[in-house]
């Protein structure tokens, strides 16, 4: 299981990369493995604001779909449409594939998220 | 996972990577490598299915043909030794108990193959429905373990390990006495995919054997283990019934679209004069086959027409072979024409739907 240093995770195995007051967001090597095969990504609208810990999309996989859960409370800037045509690209390059792009609406809330060495610890526990 | 009951390959599931999940109380397999890729083996070459979680009842005696004849909504009588019949045990009301295989290995002998969610349900209506047959019924499940072998590949994977020719077991037809590797094993043409394939029981201490030897002689021909995460994309996209979704107490094989398997004309069976009343009275709900463009439809969505709810989704899927998101609903059966537009509620949203041919996939079976 691959985990990248220098991002942010959350308990629902979301990544963040932060540049500046806005961040990237996608889901964690862990996450695509378990859910497999990704064969659909709805994406958020543009200028949505979400709430910390609020749906912000829905990923499904052959088996089952899965809400994606906002990282912390913000507007969505962009959204990656290249999903749209090859969803699969959760799956080969989870942490390249950034599924957002959100400005963030309070930069304390970061403190709330894990850092690498804790996520490893995190996802141990629920393996 | 400690309540969960293993088969005797789980080792061999933990060994090729399975991802173990509970299945009916078992602890099997959801996938190895992936679902998309398990699914396209079993298609294009061949898959291996662990399928020890199935129930087997085995029926003896004077009255075993008369028991199952009453028991079963198909004709029993049609049947030649060692044939298999596909069947629906019903309620009295014409809701269903059960689908199962009838293997009748002769008049006074019959083995019946059910869900591992419902084996001990199954058993006990058996048991209720036996009063005042002649006929000894034994609940086997747990002695029999069983493996499906499913795909293009599947007879000439299986034909290095056997000491019968399977030219000579056709379709639904069964031979009781195949060794493998020093394994008295019981073989099927039979299976839940769509493709030819086979079925093969033995007892929890032989499988083991019998799963590695075919494991070693059929991946260099491109078979793999198969988990159930596309047993159920397979038989969804060749239509085939799966009990709690298409089928159910509360749905009569008539709504489900398999009045194929229900033969009125017999003179006397468990839930024909239900059966009858709703053929001849006209049916409320019936099974559709549906598509659509945006959005995957998922087990228990609700189908809508305008602004009404007239059914649900029994089972949708981005289907893997036809790359496009289609899907059976029970619904209205007012409203299940052909081309019909429709309406599935994918969470927040509703999306529009074309009522299509339930017939996604060709069947590939080796009929000749």
């Amino acid at each position: 299981m691959k985990i990248v240093s220098g991002l942010f995770y959350t308990k629902d195995h979301e990544w963040v990369r932060v540049e500046g007051n806005e961040a990237y967001v996608g889901i964690t090597d862990f996450a695509q493995h378990a859910l497999g095969s990704i064969v659909y990504v709805e994406l958020p609208e543009v200028d949505e604001d979400v709430e910390g810990e609020e749906s912000f999309g829905t990923i499904e996989s052959v088996k089952a779909a899965s809400d994606m859960l906002m990282p912390v409370t913000g507007t969505i800037l962009e959204v990656n449409e290249a999903l749209e045509n090859d969803p699969s690209l959760v799956n080969s390059d989870p942490y390249e594939t950034w599924i957002m792009k959100i400005s963030i609406a309070n930069k304390a809330d970061l403190d709330e998220l894990m850092n690498a060495e804790e996520y490893e610890t995190f996802c141990n526990e629920e393996a | 996972m400690d309540s969960v009951k293993k088969t005797a390959l789980y080792d061999e599931h933990v060994i090729a990577g399975g991802k173990i999940i509970d299945f009916a109380g078992w602890a099997l397999p959801v996938q190895y490598e992936g679902i998309i890729e398990e699914h396209e083996a079993v298609r294009n070459a061949a898959g291996m299915f662990d399928v020890s979680h199935m129930g087997e009842v085995d029926v003896t005696g004077p009255d075993a043909f008369a028991f199952v004849q009453n028991l079963v909504t198909n004709d029993v009588s049609t049947l030649e030794d060692h044939q298999i019949l596909y069947a629906m045990m019903c309620y009295e009301t014409g809701g269903v108990v059960d689908d199962l295989l009838v293997y009748k290995f002769d008049q006074d002998h019959f083995y019946l193959v059910i869900n591992a969610s419902n084996v001990t349900k199954d058993f006990e209506w058996m048991l209720k429905q036996a009063e005042g047959f002649d006929v000894t019924l034994v609940n086997q499940s747990s002695e029999v373990s069983e493996i499906a072998i499913q795909g293009p590949l599947a007879q000439d994977i299986l034909q290095k390990v056997v000491d019968v020719d399977l030219a000579d077991i056709k379709f639904f037809y069964c031979n009781r006495n195949v060794m493998i590797d020093g394994a008295k094993c019981l073989v099927s043409r039979t299976g839940y995919t769509g493709e030819d394939g086979f079925e093969v029981y033995t007892d929890n201490a032989s499988i083991a054997k019998v799963w590695r030897k075919l494991m070693e002689v059929g991946a260099p021909m491109g078979l793999k283990p198969t988990g159930l995460g596309c047993r159920d994309t397979l038989r969804f996209e060749a239509t085939l019934p799966l009990y709690g979704n298409e089928i159910d107490q509360d749905i009569t094989p008539l709504e489900a679209g398999l009045g194929f398997f229900v033969k009125l004309g017999k003179e006397k069976f468990i839930g024909r004069e239900a059966l009858l009343a709703q053929k001849e009275g006209g049916l409320p709900r019936k099974t559709v086959g549906f598509e659509m463009e945006k959005g995957i439809p998922r087990h228990g969505y609700e189908v809508l027409s305008g602004d009404q709810v007239i059914g649900v989704v029994t089972t949708g899927y981005f289907s893997p072979t036809l790359k496009k998101n289609i899907g059976l609903a029970l619904i209205d059966a007012n409203y299940g024409e052909l081309g019909a537009e429709i309406g599935i509620r994918v969470r927040k949203n509703v999306f529009p739907a074309t009522v299509i041919s339930k017939r996604f996939y060709q069947k590939n079976y080796k009929k000749a």
